[in-house]
């Protein structure tokens, strides 16, 4: 099997990944780095971001703002600590990116723009119309095409990672294009591999969100943290989940039910503000959680707009007029006429609740680093716990900079606090097991079971125990299930038994990733007897700090469903209180 | 919700097993409201997992899904059924080595990208910590509209030029080099012409202006390509005609 040798070795190549890589090259250019991805950086799904980012840049703003607005918007679940760090390199990140040429929008004196954001008390979200994730994404990935140290590798899947001698010192993966494997040998890892979204059958996640980083780590004896909290975004378009950005309430768009009623005010974040003058952290501008739930109740209230694809609320755009969409929603207004057949110059569209981040993931410390020594993650992937149990809107973009660029100065210090010897043989005798894992999957005569079938299956577990609202009953069923699935999964063979570019190889290595991740999300859950931001149980409708004050851990175990453990949440400086996004709040 | 049969003529190839590419016919049961790319996904669920195609974000941003449709360079995220009657023929995006059924090799472009420098290279370098670069609206305006490039490829396919040539750099690559030249904080387009004002670049180019057409995100390459042709004559004369004025 061909070895690929480097210092650094990065698994995704999306936005947390790509920061990595650069802060590797620019700290060292002597660093050998190598960036693997199962696609092109370009298609990452950090493109698909569309509000923008968070950072504290204006006079009226103050990184305790930033501090408050996350913590209470995670509903404390966060560590302070983590978010302390979070809000200080944020601005330098964002004017990072800039300086690299981040086509960020401007104010007429040619000072970078910002946009109000939901659950956040100022204006700091930083935005490049409504693609900044697209931006950020091609600006790093051009920006890094000036290293020539980042040797990259794509179209790769990893499969495993190596560990011997109590490190992490490297993994297997795929070549795609030869169906070969190889073994990358690192010093460091760092894996940035995104979230898990398409465990749920309506995401706004691309096909290549599958949890495959998570599963890696997981596999390899690091815990899952916190992943009972699936964040739902308020608005996707109903056929296709695209999502439609918070920044069209930022800019004044609100949410009606099929009365035309801005109900958002009969759910704790009243009163009514004006129509088309946004108050910030509140009605409209409520965080995604609030939002989301508040249909939910609604709909049970059969006050919801009943159509071909599910229940719906009106998002009403038309007030902002047809200049100000243009210029600040473009891709908004493609979408929704493309998908949907509907022009929010002209009609208020309809929308519906869509799964769309992981506020868990791989456990990492302040500094990215797993408890695995060598291994360290950032991005959608990791819980570094910023997001705590509900992520504020344009925080993820921001947290994918500054822990990206955290994880790599991390590996460096790791790499150069010594260099301890590699015993060959038994990293050779791990590839050689998981490349005899993958040729077993070729070889193994049809169990019977449908790739896509498993896939249907866990996809509706998942939507009907595991969404805005759960309970005992359901979980328990969804875990059953789910522990089945990975039993039979046992038994899926390949149709496609061929080497180039077999995507129904690649499809069944991303089932098993997501069935490990959709098993700790809802054993997790099932186990969360509370309600605390985007976990809601109907059987245990308050929050209980005196019990759950703490991060779920999830850890792996290969023939049974996960062990579930807890870890106190850091406070620094904000106590528990309440989450008041009424108007009246002061 | 209105469903009808399709059938969907789709190129096949694998290298391992096949010497020709060939075609495979399917019949597939559409929504009325499915776009190509739903169709091909149905297939592979429910009908062949042997086919293969890249695709991800479905809403036209991550620029996986580019190839032939009806022997046009589409998108199949943003190609809707409705506007085709009749057999939909679907085949990889022209003017690449196919990989294996949809799946381009795209080691060109990627080259090619890298070539043009398509990075900031600051006019005035200054510490982050002193703050953004000053840029009005209307400096942004400028260049706003070749950022918007998700390297779809479908340019390429459409290209006369890069198929007969394949060593022209070609519009993606030549636009996003046009991109950094006009952002008012970049001061490497001397460093960028002396690949994209050569033979290879925007010489090559013979205005078909079919980039243009096919460009899913309105970029308008043709009109960077020209304009880079205006820029690098203007050069010229000054160069030879006027020596004495400092580029």
């Amino acid at each position: 099997m061909e070895i690929i040798r480097s210092d650094v070795a990065i698994i995704g190549a999306g936005g947390a990944g790509l920061r990595a890589a650069i802060a590797l090259a620019e700290a060292d250019p002597s660093l050998k780095i190598s960036l693997i991805s199962k696609v092109y950086p370009m298609r990452s799904h950090t493109c698909a971001a569309e509000g923008g980012a968070a950072g504290v840049i204006k006079p009226d703003d103050s990184l305790e703002h930033h501090f408050n607005d996350t913590v209470g918007g995670g509903d404390w679940l966060c560590d302070q600590d983590a978010v302390d760090y979070l809000v200080r390199e944020a601005p330098k990140e964002l004017l990072q990116l800039e300086h690299w040429g981040c086509p960020w929008s401007r104010e007429p004196d040619g000072s970078v723009a910002v946009r109000p954001f939901g659950g956040m008390q100022k204006q700091r979200t930083w935005f490049a119309a409504d693609k900044s994730g697209f931006h950020i994404l091609h600006t790093l990935f051009q920006t890094s095409l000036k290293f020539p140290s980042i040797e990259r590798y794509d179209e790769y899947y990893a499969t495993d990672l190596i560990v011997d001698d109590g490190r992490c010192q490297g993994f297997t993966a795929i070549e795609i294009r030869s169906g070969q494997m190889r073994r990358f040998e690192a010093r460091a890892v760092i894996i940035a591999g995104g979230g898990a979204g398409r465990m749920f059958p309506f995401t706004t996640n691309g096909a290549i969100k599958t949890g495959d980083g998570m599963a890696l780590a997981y596999r390899a004896g690091v815990a899952l943290k916190d992943m009972e909290f699936v964040q739902y975004h308020p608005t996707g378009l109903p056929n296709t989940g695209t999502l439609l950005t918070e920044a069209c309430r930022g800019e004044g768009g609100i949410l009606l039910n099929r009365n035309g009623r801005r109900f958002l005010q009969d759910y704790g974040m009243g009163p009514e503000t004006p129509v088309g003058k946004p108050q910030l952290k509140t009605m409209e501008l409520g965080p995604r959680d609030r939002v989301s739930q508040a249909f939910w109740h609604e709909q049970k209230k059969g006050n919801m707009l009943p159509t071909k694809y599910g229940d719906c609320m009106l998002l009403d755009l038309r007030h902002l007029g047809e200049k100000k969409i243009d210029e600040r929603l473009p891709l908004v207004r493609d979408m929704s006429i493309s998908y949907l057949g509907v022009d929010p110059v002209k009609d208020p569209v309809p929308v519906r609740p869509v799964v769309h981040y992981m506020m868990g993931g791989i456990d990492t410390d302040i500094e990215a680093a797993t408890s695995l020594p060598g291994l360290y993650a950032a991005g959608e992937c990791a819980c570094v716990s910023i997001n705590g149990a509900n992520r504020l809107g344009s925080n993820s973009l921001t947290e994918l900079l500054v822990f990206g660029r955290r994880a790599a100065l991390s590996a460096i210090e790791f790499i150069n606090s010594g260099k301890p010897s590699v015993n060959e043989v038994a990293l050779s005798a791990q590839a050689a097991a998981a490349q005899a894992r993958i040729r077993g999957l070729f070889e193994k005569a049809d169990g019977g079971e449908s790739l896509a079938g498993l896939r249907r299956e866990m996809m509706r577990t998942m939507e009907e125990n595991a969404g805005i609202y759960r309970e005992e009953e359901g979980l328990k069923a969804a875990c059953a299930t789910l522990s089945q699935l990975r039993w039979r999964y046992l038994d899926v063979g390949l149709t496609d038994r061929t080497n180039v570019y077999n995507t129904d190889l690649m499809q069944a290595l991303e089932l098993g990733s997501m069935l490990d991740c959709a098993e700790a999300v809802t054993v997790s859950a099932l186990a969360r007897t509370e309600s605390r931001g985007a976990h809601q149980r109907l059987d245990f409708v308050e929050r209980d700090d005196g019990k759950f004050l703490r991060h779920s851990l999830a850890y792996f175990r290969s023939h049974e469903p996960p062990r579930v453990d807890y870890r106190d949440v850091v406070i620094t400086k904000s106590q528990p209180g309440v989450r008041d996004y009424s108007g009246d709040h002061k | 919700m209105s469903e009808r049969v399709i059938e969907l003529e789709v190129l096949r190839y694998n290298p391992e097993t096949e010497t020709e590419p060939h075609f495979q016919r399917y019949l597939v049961t559409c929504e009325e409201e499915w776009v190509v790319l739903d169709a091909l996904n149905h297939v592979k669920e429910t009908i062949d997992p042997t086919l293969n195609y890249r695709w991800s974000c479905h809403m036209a941003v991550c620029g996986s899904c580019g190839m032939m449709i009806n022997g046009e360079p589409k998108l199949a995220c943003k190609s809707f059924l409705r506007n085709y009657q009749g057999v939909i023929r679907v085949e990889p995006l022209a003017h690449f080595p196919i990989e294996r059924d949809l799946v381009t090799v795209i080691d060109d472009f990627m080259t090619k990208f890298k070539r043009v420098k398509p990075y900031l290279i600051p006019k005035d370098e200054k510490p982050v910590c002193e703050g953004e670069y000053r840029q009005t609206p209307a400096e942004l305006k400028k260049f706003k509209q070749y950022t918007l490039c998700i390297n779809c490829m479908l340019c390429y396919a459409a290209c006369p030029e890069y198929g007969l040539t394949p060593k022209f750099i070609g519009p993606a690559a030549i636009s996003m080099a046009h991109r950094y030249n006009l952002d008012s904080r970049d001061g490497g387009r001397k460093e960028r012409q002396q690949e994209i004002a050569s033979g290879e670049g925007v010489w090559e180019c013979s205005f078909a202006g079919a980039c243009s057409e096919v460009c899913p995100e309105h970029v308008d390459p043709a009109s960077a390509l020209q304009q880079v042709k205006i820029a690098s004559t203007v050069d010229w004369y000054t160069e030879h005609l006027m020596p004495w004025v400092k580029k």
